[in-house]
């Protein structure tokens, strides 16, 4: 076998196993959502959708949570998209580059790693206890806003990063001011970038249950959230307490919610890959 | 031709037998990089409605010289700066100056082609629009009268609307250049202009430079001998950060005082 032989082998080996390794990943992601949609496709109506909670399993419905996670997507959105984004463009236009910003640098990075669980201690002590806002949808909003801004300052960073500097000079060159240039320039030109990491933090914030709990929301709420100082459950937080019940009924009335939860979560994510596709062909 | 002296003993100033006042003055202008001299001290005049040719090796300065106009180099963390440059017969590196007003004065173009991403209409009238002009009738005509002088109008007066973008490179620079003319700046530097176009969209732009010079001063960076020949009146030859020749550009090329410049200019080195 000569050395071209050689290397073709080479080239289809990596091949099968590049695939093998897609489809392992693809088909397990494919078994449980399939499970989940033997379990609980038959579950869902509009029914369930605007009941609430109930001790019944056929009774019970997913209105309080389902109001709860929205209610906690839009105040973390408010407070989390300005604060990140803010910071981003202040890291990567006006902070000076030297060993501060570095360090600054690396520990945001870490801070994304952190376990949520942290971060619900983090929002008990500050948010519930501190400023006293109680086991509020606020508190809640706070803490997940914590928790996702580091995602969303890195996305943020990268998106103004790849806007080409040409395109910066030339804004300058007319006599733009800094701002100004961020504003006309840089901003609408890393817009589908910056969307697309908050759109995917957010989506990442809705599935987060641990630090929720640990911020005090509740597995039973009789009424939906109307206001942010209110008490409130998620739909993890349902889904959690419904699998924990002996009763087959809540068996797949998780499964259910889990069914409205994915949904949720494909909806943004589509939405990110909708931005990033049209973002990349207007840098083009 | 122009009254203008024949041969310019370096160092000095270019020129009293000429009434008008000099466009840009440098006095012994010194710039670093950190520990890097990249302009070891350079003095130079150059004169309103004329084009100056910048020649020289990669690395000699040149680009940097030029950004010094429009302080373009105040973004580069590392840059620090000596002497003292006047336009218009103002200090432009004193702390008081506007540097958004100066660049309204200075316009720029670049070797790269950088319309913004968006339609050709909005390219050009970005500068008035960051001014806080809204006259929309102001700003029509002032597009359509750029787009005219660029020679760019019969091509594109259908598509004001589309994204820049779409253009060829040479359509794309000639907005750049229209984009700059829209501020009504007095000078324009540009750095290697056509080093990224075709022949004949680079002797579109050549021929755009010496129509400008009648309103405009212009400063032009160029790799390009034949270039430099064909549009420039004044020629300046740099090599590592030092000013060699400056003169007329008919003298440059025909009869240089300095070796080193007929070396480079006959293409021996660099």
């Amino acid at each position: 076998m000569n050395s071209i032989q050689k290397n073709r082998l080479k080239d289809q080996l990596f091949k099968v196993w590049g695939i093998g390794c897609t489809l392992f990943g693809l088909i397990l992601l494919a078994v449980f959502i399939g499970d989940i949609l033997i379990d609980g496709i038959m579950r869902i109506d509009w029914k369930f959708i605007i009941d609430l909670p109930s001790r019944k399993p056929e009774k019970a419905g997913i209105y309080t949570a389902l109001m709860g996670s929205i209610w906690i997507l839009l105040l973390t959105t408010v407070i989390a998209f300005p604060v990140g984004v803010a910071a981003g463009v202040y890291l990567e236009e006006y902070g000076k580059k030297n060993k501060f910003s570095a360090i600054l640098e690396i520990n945001i990075s870490n801070l994304a790693g952190v376990p949520s669980i942290i971060y619900g201690l983090l929002g008990l002590e500050v948010f519930v206890r501190i400023m006293s806002l109680g086991a509020s949808v606020l508190a809640g909003s706070l803490t997940l806003s914590l928790l996702i801004l580091p995602i969303i300052i890195v996305a943020t960073r990268e998106a103004i990063k790849a806007v080409p500097k040409t395109v910066k000079d030339a804004s300058f060159a007319l006599g733009a001011s800094k701002w100004q240039t961020i504003w006309n320039q840089v901003l609408p030109a890393s817009s589908g970038g910056i969307l697309t990491g908050v759109i995917l933090a957010l989506s990442r914030a809705v599935g987060e249950t641990a630090p929720l709990i640990v911020v005090g929301a509740l597995a039973y709420v009789p009424f939906a959230p109307e206001s942010p100082m209110d008490e409130f459950s998620v739909l993890p937080i349902q889904i959690f307490n419904w699998i924990s019940r002996p009763q087959h009924g809540f068996i797949e009335n998780a499964a259910a919610a889990i069914i409205i939860l994915l949904l949720i979560t494909f909806v943004m994510n589509g939405i990110a890959v909708y931005f990033r596709n049209k973002w990349q062909k207007k840098l083009k | 031709m122009e009254t203008v002296i024949e041969q310019i003993p370096l160092e000095k100033t270019i020129d009293s037998s000429l009434k008008k006042k000099n466009k840009i003055e440098v006095k012994n202008v010194k710039v670093w990089y950190d520990d890097f001299n990249a302009i070891k001290g350079i003095d130079m005049n150059i004169k309103p409605n004329t084009v100056t040719a910048f020649i020289g090796p990669s690395g000699c300065g040149k680009s940097t010289f030029l950004r010094l106009f429009n302080r373009m180099n105040d973004y580069v963390e590392s840059f620090k700066m000596e002497g003292d440059i006047k336009v218009n017969g103002k200090n432009i590196y004193k702390k008081k100056v506007n540097v958004e007003e100066l660049r309204k004065e200075i316009g720029m173009v670049f070797q790269k082609p950088n319309p913004f991403p968006k339609s050709i209409f909005d390219n050009v009238a970005y500068g008035l629009k960051i001014q806080g002009i809204t006259d929309k009738q102001l700003i029509e005509e002032r597009v359509i009268d750029c787009l005219k002088q660029v020679a760019l109008w019969d091509e594109v007066k259908d598509d004001l609307k589309k994204s820049a973008m779409a253009l060829s490179g040479g359509q794309q620079q000639r907005l750049c250049i229209a984009r700059t003319l829209a501020v009504q700046p007095s000078i324009i530097l540009m750095d290697e202009p056509t080093s990224a176009l075709d022949p004949i969209s680079t002797a579109k732009v050549e021929e755009l430079i010496f129509k400008l010079k009648e309103k405009y001063t212009i400063v032009i960076v160029t790799h390009n001998m034949q270039q430099a020949s064909r549009i420039s009146d004044y020629t300046a030859f740099f090599y590592l950060g030092e000013l060699i020749e400056y003169g007329k550009t008919k003298t440059i090329f025909t009869n240089p005082e300095k070796k080193q410049t007929e070396n480079y200019i006959t293409g021996r080195f660099g």
